[in-house]
């Protein structure tokens, strides 16, 4: 039975590499995005088995997590928080994945000329994923230091908001039919639900540091 | 017959076991942070070595207030004092041990007709006064500190939370190591002068007093109480009576600690002495009231709000009230015990 100190040192790399997991999810869901954009479906279904990989174990990691803090009584005031927190972080990258998967699902026929707004609106969505990852490895480690990754999440989030709106404003300018803009329009909505998630994550953190710190 | 005679006294130590260990480590129970177990048996073993290496200084000074010289005296004067805290607990008063068995030294005093030496109770009642303040200041020094620390030095939840641990059970031992040193007084106090142990050398190294002796049974009465009875008050503690964090947990027992330690240490006193300071006077105090002193420090340093001041009022009449009460029903026991059941109460 490992001790105390081995616990919380085992603990803390889990609680590392779940974070590890959501950042590199966010990364990889970028390049997805850049890779269909750019037709290379071979490498775009890479991306998709690597984000599939790092959900799962982003999941497994979750769980071990929860059972070994409720196992072993470990943070009784911030437990919940902490649970809490795994949970909505782990929505954003199943968020990128199921995204991903729709990609994979429903080719949707990109028109030519936005790829640069498909491409800035996939990039505010990873920035937006990652500075909530900073905000929770500081969470962890420095609650104080929550609020300076925060704001950048909000930045990027609505970053995020006014590209897609720009992108379905000019989805709804061009001759397509409209089932293939609303299709398009759909797909904007997904990109940019993973920003969504992450302010989610944010707004929480923002209370949990306030607890801790209090 | 001499076990008779001491079942007062080991029923104090049990119900100060019971009751006390709770402010020792009842929020670290309470909220999970320590095993029943753990803080039982850790309780345990410090309060015999506390009472047994450290007791001595306290129950100095509860001799001079009142030398109970008999066997039957003593026993009637630990069994008014439980008694004094059932029936004020019962009633839902504040009460301390502390409070009730100088009562009822008091009362024995009063019927056999011998002095009570008043610059003891003086000293007696400054040091009550002093004991909530003196527990409110340090928890607010100490939380001063430990947020100062905190902010420079920030720490993973995790770690945080194991240091926290041990910081629990490290705080825990020094406060129950205090809690026998200051409090067996109480239990076994009044039977120093009268009870027949001699001296035992242990192969030499040391002596065994006979005041030792009688401290490691009461010592013993309190590590039963702890076992048997104190769970369910850890548990209340921890889980609604005070809703402390672990963090202030920490600061409250380290405070109630240091407090208690204050009024038993013999070697600080000597030590204060030894550099022309005046000597801390070594003084059972009430390990309750310390908790609450506290408490209310670190509540007035968060700004005040939702401290509740009728508390204060509260242990400000138990000062009086339970002494007194204390000493009518030794003196009405005492009566008792000699004339109706013959028993000598005084030599």
């Amino acid at each position: 039975m490992p001790s105390l100190f081995e616990r919380t040192k085992e603990l803390t790399t889990e609680i590392d590499d779940f974070l590890d997991a959501v950042s590199e999810g966010a990364l990889v869901f970028q390049k997805g995005v850049g890779d269909y954009l750019s037709g290379d479906i071979e490498c775009f279904e890479e991306r998709y088995e690597t984000i599939h990989a790092l959900e799962n174990r982003a999941d497994e990691l979750r769980r071990t997590i929860e059972s070994q803090l409720y196992r072993h009584s470990l943070i009784p005031e911030s437990r919940g928080d902490v649970l809490d927190l795994l949970e909505t972080m782990d929505d954003v990258i199943n968020t990128a994945k199921n995204t991903m998967s729709l990609f994979m699902v429903e080719r949707p026929e990109m028109f030519p000329g936005l790829e640069k707004e498909w491409l800035d609106l996939a990039e505010a969505a990873q920035q937006t994923a990652e500075a909530v990852v900073l905000a929770a490895r500081a969470f962890f480690r420095d609650p104080r230091g929550v609020n300076d990754h925060l704001h950048k999440v909000h930045f990027h989030e609505k970053e995020g908001d006014r590209i897609a709106m720009d992108l379905k404003r000019k989805i709804f300018e061009t001759d397509l039919d409209l089932a293939r803009k609303i299709h398009l329009r759909y797909f904007a909505l997904n990109v940019d639900r993973v920003a969504d998630a992450a302010e989610d994550v944010a707004d929480r953190l923002s209370i949990y540091a306030i607890k801790r710190t209090i | 017959m001499l076990l008779f005679f001491l079942s007062s006294g080991l029923f104090l130590g049990w119900s100060l076991g019971a009751n006390d260990a709770a402010n020792v480590f009842g929020t670290a129970v309470g909220t999970r942070m320590i095993r029943f177990t753990t803080a039982a048996l850790i309780c345990s073993i410090f309060v015999i070595i506390g009472a047994v290496a450290g007791g001595a200084g306290a129950s100095h000074t509860l001799g001079k207030l009142g030398a109970v010289n008999a066997l039957g005296g003593a026993f009637m004067v630990a069994l008014s004092a439980g008694f004094t805290v059932y029936f004020m607990t019962r009633a839902s008063l504040p009460v301390s041990t502390s409070q009730a068995i100088v009562g009822a030294i008091i009362g024995w005093n009063l019927y056999s007709g011998s002095p009570t030496d008043s610059s003891a109770l003086v000293k007696i009642v400054t040091t009550w006064v002093a004991c909530p303040i003196l527990a409110a200041a340090f928890a607010m020094l100490f939380y001063v500190v430990f947020i100062r620390v905190s902010c420079r030095f920030p720490v993973h939840l995790l770690w945080e939370d194991t240091l926290l641990r041990w910081g629990l059970i490290i705080v825990g031992a020094f406060g129950s190591y205090s809690l026998g040193a200051n409090n067996i007084a109480n239990v076994m106090g009044v039977f120093v002068p009268v009870a027949p142990f001699d001296d035992l050398s242990m192969a030499g190294f040391f002596t065994f007093t006979g005041a030792q002796q009688l401290f490691a049974l009461g010592g013993i009465a309190i590590a039963v109480g702890i076992f048997t009875y104190s769970r369910r008050v850890m548990e209340t503690v921890g889980g609604s009576l005070l809703r402390l964090t672990p963090q202030m947990a920490l600061i409250v027992v380290l405070s109630q600690a240091v407090v208690l330690y204050l009024f038993s240490s013999q070697e600080l006193s000597s030590w204060l002495l030894s550099r022309g300071l005046p000597a801390i006077p070594l003084v059972p105090v009430s390990s309750s009231q310390a908790v609450v002193g506290a408490v209310l420090g670190l509540g007035i340093l968060k700004g005040g709000r939702g401290i509740r001041f009728r508390v204060l009022g509260d242990i400000a009449t138990g000062w009086v009230t339970t002494p007194v009460i204390a000493c009518v029903i030794t003196f009405i026991a005492l009566f008792f015990l000699e004339n109706v059941f013959g028993i000598a109460v005084m030599a």
